[in-house]
């Protein structure tokens, strides 16, 4: 349905441009819940703006192209944008706080949506609004609508963002760290009302977050993301319990379980590179314990291994045995 | 030295009330009392040596207070504070408090604000020793700073950078050293890793694992991440609305909780092993501290409550010989 081919966005700064997401690929599927994990200055923010057309100058897509249902969506004016905005793809921000407008009320924000996109009158927009806003859970809706951000919890909140993102039956949800600044147990609450709000509506979701735990709750597919590139794409199961790329396996070791206790974490040694001099080669070559001569060369190509998508030289045999 | 059972640090009753109240003319002309937020609320632990104790819990309830009201950031409201047998609370002036200070430290949450931007390195970690006068002469200040950088990881080099210059691992790398400069015995560690990412994380845990072994340090460890706590803690304390609700020992506590509000806790975090499950979210929000339910305090949101829960209060109490728990269907 969406889908994201070779997208390069490049910053142009004093010391020249800075390309801060390098050739990635991927596709969502209808109704599908795609994760999009990484560390931050991954680049995982910067793709799913570029996807709405939320990137903020400097930056700019230097290469590729973004298409939903078959339409190119990456170059379109500024008119054409704003109707593809909310009505096709629905967004939903890190900090619930920041993205209501604290001026004006909650159903004053949900029904100036619902209008801008459908022909409904005041009064129907007004009943429609309240439906959404039972239906994420706020109760009272009758009343709460004439509120205002400030008078709602951080949890309820987000919950008003998510029926502002879903009110007028998007095809695409894109999912920026929606829980990061609430409770592990508000998170619970909304990670499953995303999931059921959008099984209902028929929206597929790109979710992007740092915690691979709630991608592995949520997420149907993941991708993961290191310094602007893709490394791994596959099925959530796969990537989680098998992790292919050293990238992606130390990352996965570094998490502390709550199952098992280990003596020491993996360790991935050294820290990402800066946008300004990311290596040669592969972009994790200076870390990666299974690194050789050809990584350092040579950026691996994302390669179709079993049933992942996997960038690294360790697997490019067997892509070439299987094809 | 010390027998090794003693605790190190014994909590009791400890309570911290912030005055939140209106202005003075406010109170008068809308005749309200004064307000108290009740942050810390009767906590009681000890800490043995050489063990790491982690408190948790959401964000506000207080588990942060009860570490700056261990080093001394501010004063208890009440209760006592006993470190290797010294009783703190009772300690009165700074010149009293300095020999105990030295012998602990703290690292906070974030690594951006707890480092002097304009102080290179090496005057940010040689600090302590100055102030405690601990090493003289300047030269042995560098090769003590030197040390201690390299203890953590970071280069003798890196001393005369400032900390801009630095990523947040790194900095909270520096701040690692900082704590280590006044050879303490106790090291209160404020959510050290909640502002890093995980693989940045696993470097900053598996240093701080490491530094326990070599010195033989005694934690008390703050965090929201249970994962975290698991991986690092001997002993957990977890805390809902300023007071204790269960303390056990870590395997204990995660194979069997005993609190209801520690299984909610569990049964919500992400988790790469519960992939896919789909578990029914936990119901409700935390109440407001300001006005905090009668009795249990969890009781609003707690699927087993009664209403000798809705009246009554739970004490903490030992419902095995290092499991306690402020529950009273847990008793039963």
């Amino acid at each position: 349905m969406l889908k994201v081919e070779n997208l390069t966005i490049r910053f142009d700064t004093r010391y020249g441009p800075l390309t801060a997401v390098d050739d990635v690929t991927f596709e969502v599927r209808p109704g599908e819940v795609f994760g999009l994990v990484g560390e931050s200055g991954a680049g995982k923010s910067l793709t799913g703006q570029s996807i709405i057309g939320l990137l903020d100058p400097p930056g700019y897509i230097a290469g590729g192209q973004i298409t939903l249902e078959g339409t190119r969506i990456d170059n379109l004016a500024y008119n054409h944008l704003r109707a593809l905005r909310g009505r096709k793809i629905g967004m939903i921000f890190q900090d619930p706080l920041t993205s209501l407008n604290p001026l004006y009320t909650i159903g004053k924000q949900l029904t100036e949506t619902i209008l801008t996109h459908s022909s409904m009158t005041n009064a129907e927009a007004q009943k429609q609004a309240i439906a959404l806003l039972t239906d994420v859970g706020i109760p009272g809706a009758g009343e709460r609508i004439n509120c205002y951000p400030h008078q709602f919890s951080g949890g309820m909140r987000q919950r008003v963002v998510i029926a502002l993102a879903l009110c007028v039956n998007p095809q695409l949800v894109i999912a920026d760290e929606p829980t990061t600044a609430l409770d592990v147990s508000i998170q619970a609450q909304i990670l499953s009302l995303l999931k059921r709000m959008c099984r209902e509506h028929g929206a597929a979701v790109i979710l992007i977050t740092h915690d691979m735990g709630v991608i592995a709750q949520v997420a149907q597919r993941v991708a993961v993301m290191y310094s602007g590139r893709l490394v791994e794409i596959g099925d959530v199961r796969q990537v989680v319990k098998h992790p292919q790329h050293p990238y992606a396996r130390g990352l996965m070791g570094s998490i502390p379980s709550l199952h098992h206790q280990v003596d020491q974490l993996t360790q991935i040694d050294g820290t990402m590179p800066r946008l300004t001099d990311i290596p040669s080669g592969c972009a994790f070559h200076p870390r990666c314990p299974d690194c050789f001569d050809l990584c350092k060369d040579k950026r691996p190509p994302l390669k179709k291994i079993a049933d992942s998508h996997i960038a690294c030289w360790l697997y490019a045999n067997e892509a070439h045995h299987a094809g | 030295m010390p027998d090794k059972d003693t605790a190190l640090l014994n909590v009791t009753g400890l309570k911290r009330y912030f005055d939140v109240s209106r202005p003075f003319l406010n109170r008068v002309f809308e005749r309200q009392k004064r307000q108290y937020l009740k942050a810390v609320n009767g906590v009681s632990f000890s800490i043995k040596r050489g063990e790491t104790f982690a408190l948790v819990g959401e964000s506000g309830c207080g588990k942060s207070t009860v570490a700056h009201l261990v080093v001394g950031l501010f004063p208890p409201s009440s209760g006592k504070i006993e470190f290797d047998g010294i009783n703190m609370t009772a300690l009165k002036n700074r010149a009293q408090l300095r020999p105990v200070r030295r012998r602990m430290a703290m690292i906070f949450q974030d690594p951006y604000a707890s480092l002097n931007p304009r102080w290179r390195v090496s005057n940010i970690i040689s600090e302590p020793i100055k102030a405690f006068g601990l090493i003289n002469g300047r030269q042995a200040i560098i090769q003590r700073t030197s040390a201690l950088l390299e203890q953590v990881g970071l280069s003798p080099q890196d001393s005369s950078k400032f900390p801009h210059e630095f990523s947040g691992g790194q900095r909270q790398r520096i701040s690692i050293a900082r704590a280590l400069a006044g050879e303490p015995e106790f090291i209160v560690c404020d959510e050290p890793t909640s502002a890093l990412d995980v693989s940045v994380q696993a470097q900053i845990l598996n240093l701080i694992k490491n530094l326990q072994t070599k010195f033989g340090l005694s934690y008390l460890f703050i965090s929201h991440d249970l994962a975290v706590v698991r991986h690092i803690a001997d002993h957990v304390g977890v805390m809902y609305m300023g007071r204790l609700c269960e303390i056990a020992p870590v395997n204990t506590l995660f194979q069997n909780p005993c609190h209801p509000y520690t299984r909610m806790l569990l049964d919500t975090i992400p988790d790469i092993e519960k992939m896919g499950n789909e578990c029914a979210p936990p119901q409700g929000e935390i109440p407001n501290p300001l006005s905090p339910p009668s009795g249990c305090a969890f009781h609003l949101r707690c699927p087993q409550a009664t209403d000798h829960c809705i009246n009554n209060r739970p004490e903490l109490e030992n419902i095995a010989s290092d499991v306690k728990v402020a529950c009273f269907q847990a008793r039963s």
